[in-house]
């Protein structure tokens, strides 16, 4: 995967809490069998009318969004199915880092593998960035190797990140690699069993 | 005196295949099941890197999302057909047995997996599903995973796990007659919320747990991941064993098996044990429940009215309320038992066993679907199908006017043709009340078998133990 450490880009807010992977990617579109190609079905059922034009209602189809790689939502974010497709279609959209008071713990998982970093800050903080970024086009920056969020004004929030999901994001390694290297402990251990 | 522990920490110990500072623990997987959606990437990825499935023997497929439930062979959507011919594929090409749509064994990967005793106390249990959780009524501690850790169990049977934290869940008391395992559940996470298990394994103890048939601590297990948790476990007592006794894959010679046993119920939590973080509940006052809103935490016990938006607690915020209404075409303070359902689904890896559907049975029999909603009934397995029409299920059901179906996941998240149509409203033993979950615009409402049965009579919400007596004294 693509290896991610420090990140500037601008913030989408979508104040709901309980966003389950239902919502970030219906169903229907989890029949296709590549990786790729997401994207154009995300939040679909939020988007979109039945016939396939936009809902203009819904802030993601505002053009002032158009370029954010910053997701910021409410609590328990991406609750629900283990679909990687859920964490796919955001990336495929050009989302590079989610921020939420607390995420489902299947959904952080499959974000950290794949290249999205998932940041964890207080209620408090969260509705700050929520709230900039409803009034005007706002762009923060996102340090992993810091754990640090920051604006160009005064805001600064650090954040908790597991040590080993840290060093797997900076490095964007191949994680089947790093643990075939561990390969004759599995050896050994399933000598044991057998 | 060794000190005491509970079952997590007990099978997490002998599952670690190494550790070191600063890191999860790299953990052994002792079964994966895998289904049509979640692993066609993660087979392409092995192929991309020249890689193998590291123990196909402890790899299991089937098919369920996807597959039609009228004509088993008749898959019209090329994209579903694609995926399910993909996974036959990708299990030819690495040696893994597969349950295909039209074998005996095809059935719900975790309805399945207790059936042939695939599903073991002690073992570490994955699929690229959330609902993996339901094999811990077994005592095993099973998860659901992404597609990139489908890959990364495929190629090495292991997992990077942090140990998680533990929460018990102590039901105290016994249920009520007419109250169920689905109603018990669905009551803890509405007391408790959808996330209140989040970075936990949820171990279920207590009084109502332990008088639980196997069938009802799979449907407790299951929605473990609704109230946030992974996993959520139950520990392995006789009527595990007794579960397990003859099924395919537990040990055939008597002694072994007795050995395997012992064993079994040795890893039962000590008494003594403690956990992170330990709730209570009284099962005496629970009663049947519906859920209301647009995720499993809004319930309300049948006799209840739907919440005001103006009178929010802190569970769920007032703009929360006002969007799930919207959503649901409910009003504030309706009655629960007025609100009018056009379609009825029996099924799901929530509930769908033989148990059941004997039960949704009870309810209906002699009875007739009211002429305006559509029932159906969608059992869990080709084995649950098969048994229930040597009892003479399918013939209470049809005869009361529900279709009979054959095996698979359906109207619970309708990847095929089970779609409920935008705006109608469904009485649903499944697990997800989620927008959108059954077909875009449908509206859920999450209930027991014996519920929803008794609502597809009445054309409405009712009290099943109501319903019931009325029902013996007419």
């Amino acid at each position: 995967m693509e290896p991610i450490n420090k990140h500037q880009g601008l913030v989408y807010p979508l104040n709901r809490g309980n966003i389950d992977t239902d919502q970030i990617i219906p169903k229907q579109f989890l029949k296709r069998i590549e990786r790729q190609g997401f994207g154009q079905f995300l939040f679909y059922n939020w988007r979109f009318h039945d016939d396939g034009t936009p809902k203009q209602e819904f802030s993601l189809n505002d053009k002032k969004y158009q370029n954010a790689s910053i997701l910021v939502a409410g609590e328990n974010f991406g609750c629900g199915s283990s679909r990687e497709h859920a964490p796919w279609a955001l990336q495929d959209f050009g989302f590079k880092v989610i921020i939420a008071p607390s995420f489902a713990d299947i959904f952080y998982n499959n974000c950290t593998k794949n290249g999205i970093l998932p940041v964890q800050l207080t209620e408090q903080q969260t509705k700050q960035l929520m709230t900039r970024a409803e009034t005007e086009p706002y762009t923060i920056t996102v340090d992993l190797e810091n754990q640090l969020v920051s604006d160009a004004g005064d805001f600064r929030a650090s954040f908790q990140v597991p040590a080993y999901q840290k060093e797997m994001l900076l490095n964007g390694w191949d994680e089947i690699a790093v643990t075939l290297t561990h390969a004759d402990k599995i050896t050994e251990f399933e000598a044991t069993r057998s | 005196m060794n000190e005491p522990k509970t079952i997590v920490e007990k099978i997490w110990d002998k599952h670690v295949v190494h550790r070191e500072e600063g890191k999860p623990d790299l953990l052994y997987i002792d079964l994966h099941l895998v289904h049509e959606v979640t692993s066609p990437q993660a087979f392409e990825g092995l192929r991309m890197k020249n890689r193998q499935v590291r123990k196909p023997e402890l790899t299991y497929a089937t098919m369920d999302h996807n597959v039609p439930t009228i004509h088993r062979n008749v898959i019209k959507d090329a994209v579903s057909k694609k995926q399910m011919q993909t996974l036959k594929d990708n299990c030819s090409q690495f040696g893994i047995s597969l349950a295909d749509i039209d074998h005996p064994d095809q059935g719900i990967v975790h309805v399945i997996g207790p059936e042939l005793g695939l599903t073991q106390p002690g073992k570490t249990i994955v699929c690229g599903d959330s609902h993996t959780s339901t094999h811990g009524a077994f005592g095993a501690l099973a998860f659901g995973i992404g597609t990139s850790e489908v890959e990364h169990v495929l190629a090495t049977q292991t997992l990077w796990q942090a140990p998680p934290k533990t929460l018990k869940v102590q039901v105290n008391g016994e249920l009520g007659s007419g109250v169920t395992a689905k109603d018990l559940i669905l009551a803890i996470i509405a007391k408790f919320g959808v996330r209140f298990g989040t970075g936990h394994v949820i171990e279920y103890t207590g009084e109502a747990i332990k008088n639980l048939s196997m069938e009802e601590r799979m449907t407790v297990c299951n929605m473990s991941i609704e109230a946030g948790a992974r996993a959520g476990l139950i520990s392995p007592d006789n009527k595990t064993v007794e579960y397990l006794r003859g099924k395919r894959h537990v040990p055939k010679e008597a002694d072994s098996f007795e050995k395997a046993a012992a064993e079994w119920k040795a890893l039962a939590s000590d008494p003594e044990a403690s956990y992170d973080k330990v709730v209570e509940i009284e099962a005496a006052e629970i009663e049947p429940q519906v859920s209301w809103g647009t995720n499993p935490g809004m319930c309300l016990p049948v006799s209840a009215s739907v919440p005001d938006p103006n009178q929010a607690e802190t569970a769920n915020s007032k703009e929360e309320i006002e969007r799930a209404l919207e959503y649901m075409g409910l009003e504030a303070g309706q009655q629960i038992s007025s609100v009018a359902i056009d379609h009825v689904f029996i099924g799901s890896c929530t509930n769908s066993r033989l148990s059941d559907l004997r039960r949704a049975a009870e309810v209906i029999r002699g009875k007739k679907v009211n002429p305006k909603v559509k029932a159906i009934v969608v059992p869990g397995s080709f084995s649950v199908k098969t048994a229930a029409e040597a009892e003479g299920l399918d013939v209470i059901f049809t005869q009361a006017g529900f279709q009979w179906r054959e095996a698979g996941c359906s109207m619970c998240l309708a990847m095929n043709d089970d779609i409920v149509p935008p705006g109608e409203r469904c009485a649903s033993t499944s697990n997800r009340n989620f927008e959108g979950r059954q077909g875009n615009g449908a509206r859920t409402h999450l209930v027991s078998p014996e519920m929803a049965a008794a609502a597809a009579i009445e054309g409405h919400f009712v009290d099943v133990r109501k319903f019931t007596e009325a029902t013996l004294h007419s």
